[in-house]
């Protein structure tokens, strides 16, 4: 379980770095989220919903049977767009409102 | 790198900002005029269980039930091991936690007539991504609290049987904090990674309890010499294959039933307690009528698209697995299987042994969420409950308390810190020791390689190893302070290794299968209903019997 970060793409806000439960993200000597242990990563998605540029992609290892799909989150107000980059490079959105309860 | 020492002073140090740690704060706060302050390792925004966030309020009393109902439920599942005290005045908070929660912007399911709309009879439906940025948000607009985020407490100061204040690092610069407090909350959370995970490798961490709780709070307990209880009752989850994401919500929300590999439902053979449910699975794969599934195929197409969204605001990792396959739930049963062991107290009975108030047996100590034993299936508002329980008899305590700290024995630990950061002989790295802890836990002390069984010789062997493992752990090398953080987790994940193979070793039965399986007494027996508790006194681990807290009696320090 781990995450990968375009530095291309960072803007070095720190939202990452600050919502990252495990203390695993911070700014380098270029301003740009780097994750210093990715191993030790626990897949909770935090940063993948707080970077507000998409920068940050969540994987399935390839030793919990992983394929190379990935996923970030465009927030939108309480709008979370879930967008799913599958292995064959197709792309899925899933929207959820924070204002909607789950049915389950 | 030498350390600096900052000394600080509070009322009420909260160690933890998780679940149980900032709703104490929040009712702190609100109850007395006095200073809270929160030490987070992290940073109290996201960090702890709530992370990823929560899909549904899985401890409510729900129209036509009684707090004494949920009592009765926990009981049932821990097979008597439990504490009827704690248990009621945590299921007395229940609701009132929720409709706290809800003023502050949690998002609950509500019918037409606006009651919340249940699911089970415990549970009401919520949407819980976000619950933890709204926990944190109402801290922070509380001008009486103080966070300290990214400094790590390792250690208790006690003088004469009572809390005097707490040893933290910081996890970024190198300072060693002396913060004196009148009283302490412990609200660490539980203790994740003792035993060789599900997926060893590139994603060790991908576990059903957050890796970064190390069992801190445990650990310095036992060190400090208070009473702890009920070790040998761990918790082994059921989830889903690989991505080790909760399998309750197909459970109970579409329904789906577990089936072994021939496709026969198996779940009725064994019981319904979790600790049977991971029972079972393991015992159809033993006798080889693996794998073991939910079944979901066959669900509607809403449903299926329901789920998607709903593992989406919990373990989002699930969804992933099912889009970029292409093998959604009601096409494809989700394969189960259990987890590693954990010793987490919100679910299990385990941590310290506290009275009615939370207080432990260390004056001015209390203890809520994960680490308090004696109250398991607490859940998200079962820990708010016993954070608001605790805050309340800390603003009680500490009147008229001063502190005074001695700074020569702050000398002291500065230097025996320095000497990790200065280390020049070394054997080992932190991650070398953590793996053998990993693979002894596993194998001697009943991890998922020996199916959750161990003897009485097995332990014995474990613990030898893990008591090497201990004396080499003095011999470490940290390049800096989050290394030093790694060295002290290790530590402190040793020193609860040694608890909970002692626990194990103490109860000769069989009382609970997958949790305590032990294969030298493999029933349960009459004459094993007491509470098997512990206590650390000149470095020897003495077992102490209790008998039961019976239905209505309170048990007092």
């Amino acid at each position: 379980m781990s995450i990968e970060i375009s530095q291309d793409v960072c803007i070095g806000c720190g939202q990452c770095a600050k919502s990252c439960p495990g203390t695993l993200i911070q700014l380098d000597d270029k301003g740009k989220a780097c994750i210093s242990r990715i191993e030790r990563c626990w897949g909770c998605a935090s940063c993948v919903k707080e970077c507000p540029v998409q920068a940050i992609a969540m994987f399935l290892g390839e030793d919990m049977g992983g394929l190379g799909g990935k996923l970030t989150v465009g927030r939108e107000n309480t709008l979370l767009h879930w967008i799913i980059t599958k292995p064959d490079g197709d792309t899925q959105i899933l929207t959820v409102d924070s204002r909607d309860p789950n049915k389950y | 790198m030498k350390l600096q020492i900052k000394a600080l002073s509070t009322d009420f140090l909260i160690i933890g900002g998780g679940t149980a740690g900032c709703y104490a704060a929040l009712t702190f706060a609100e109850v007395s005029g006095r200073e809270v302050l929160i030490a987070e390792k992290a940073n109290i925004k996201r960090s702890g269980c709530l992370a990823a966030g929560v899909n549904a309020i899985n401890a409510y009393i729900v129209p036509g039930k009684t707090p004494k109902d949920y009592v009765d439920y926990a009981r049932k599942d821990a097979e008597g091991i439990v504490r009827d005290d704690l248990l009621r005045t945590m299921a007395e908070g229940l609701n009132r936690t929720v409709a706290k929660l809800e003023r502050l912007g949690l998002t609950i399911l509500k019918d037409e007539q606006g009651q919340y709309v249940t699911r089970g009879s415990r549970n009401i439906k919520i949407n819980g991504e976000n619950i933890k940025p709204i926990l944190a948000g109402a801290v922070a607009d509380q001008p009486q609290i103080t966070v300290l985020n990214r400094i790590n407490v390792f250690e208790y100061i006690v003088k004469d049987g009572r809390i005097q204040g707490a040893y933290a690092i910081g996890v970024d610069e190198p300072v060693l904090y002396v913060i004196s407090a009148k009283a302490i909350l412990c609200a660490t959370g539980g203790a994740a990674g003792l035993y060789k995970p599900n997926h060893p490798g590139f994603s060790r961490h991908k576990m059903w309890y957050p890796p970064f709780n190390t069992g801190a709070g445990y650990a310095m307990g036992i060190r400090a010499g208070a009473e702890m209880t009920t070790f040998e009752m761990r918790f082994i989850a059921l989830r889903c294959k690989d991505t080790i994401a909760p399998t309750g919500t197909l459970a109970q929300g579409v329904g789906a039933k577990q089936i072994n590999g021939l496709g026969e439902v198996y779940e009725q053979k064994y019981g319904i307690t979790t600790s049977q449910r991971v029972h079972g699975t393991v015992m159809e794969n033993l006798e080889g009528r693996g794998p073991c599934y939910l079944r979901t195929v066959g669900i509607t197409k809403e449903q299926d698209e329901d789920l998607q969204k709903a593992y989406l605001n919990m373990a989002p990792s699930q969804t992933l697995k099912w889009l970029e396959r292409g093998q959604t739930p009601r096409v494809q049963n989700v394969e189960i299987e259990g987890t590693e062991p954990y010793i987490v107290g919100g679910h299990t009975a385990s941590g310290y042994w506290v009275d009615v108030n939370r207080e432990t047996t260390i004056r001015g100590l209390f203890a809520a969420g994960d680490v308090a034993g004696g109250c398991p299936q607490k859940y998200v508002t079962g820990a708010f409950a016993e954070g608001e329980i605790a805050a309340k008899a800390a603003v009680r305590y500490m009147n008229d308390k001063t502190v005074m700290l001695n700074m020569s024995e702050a000398e002291e630990k500065k230097r025996w810190l320095e000497g990790f950061l200065d280390s020049s002989e070394v054997q080992h790295s932190t991650d070398e020791l953590e793996e053998t802890m990993q693979a002894v836990m596993d194998k001697d002390a009943g991890g998922i390689g020996s199916h959750y069984r161990f003897s009485e010789e097995s332990l014995s062997i474990a613990d030898d190893k893990i008591r090497k493992l201990e004396r080499q752990s003095d011999f470490l090398f940290a390049s800096g302070m989050q290394e030093l953080v790694y060295i002290l987790e290790l530590r402190e994940r040793l020193t609860l290794c040694r608890s909970v193979i002692a626990h194990l070793a103490a109860r000769k039965e069989t009382r609970w299968h997958s949790f305590a399986e032990h294969i030298d007494y493999q029933e349960s027996s009459a004459e094993w209903e007491l509470y098997v508790n512990s206590r650390l006194e000149n470095g020897k681990l003495n077992m102490i019997f209790r008998p039961l807290v019976q239905e209505g009696e309170k048990y007092e320090h």
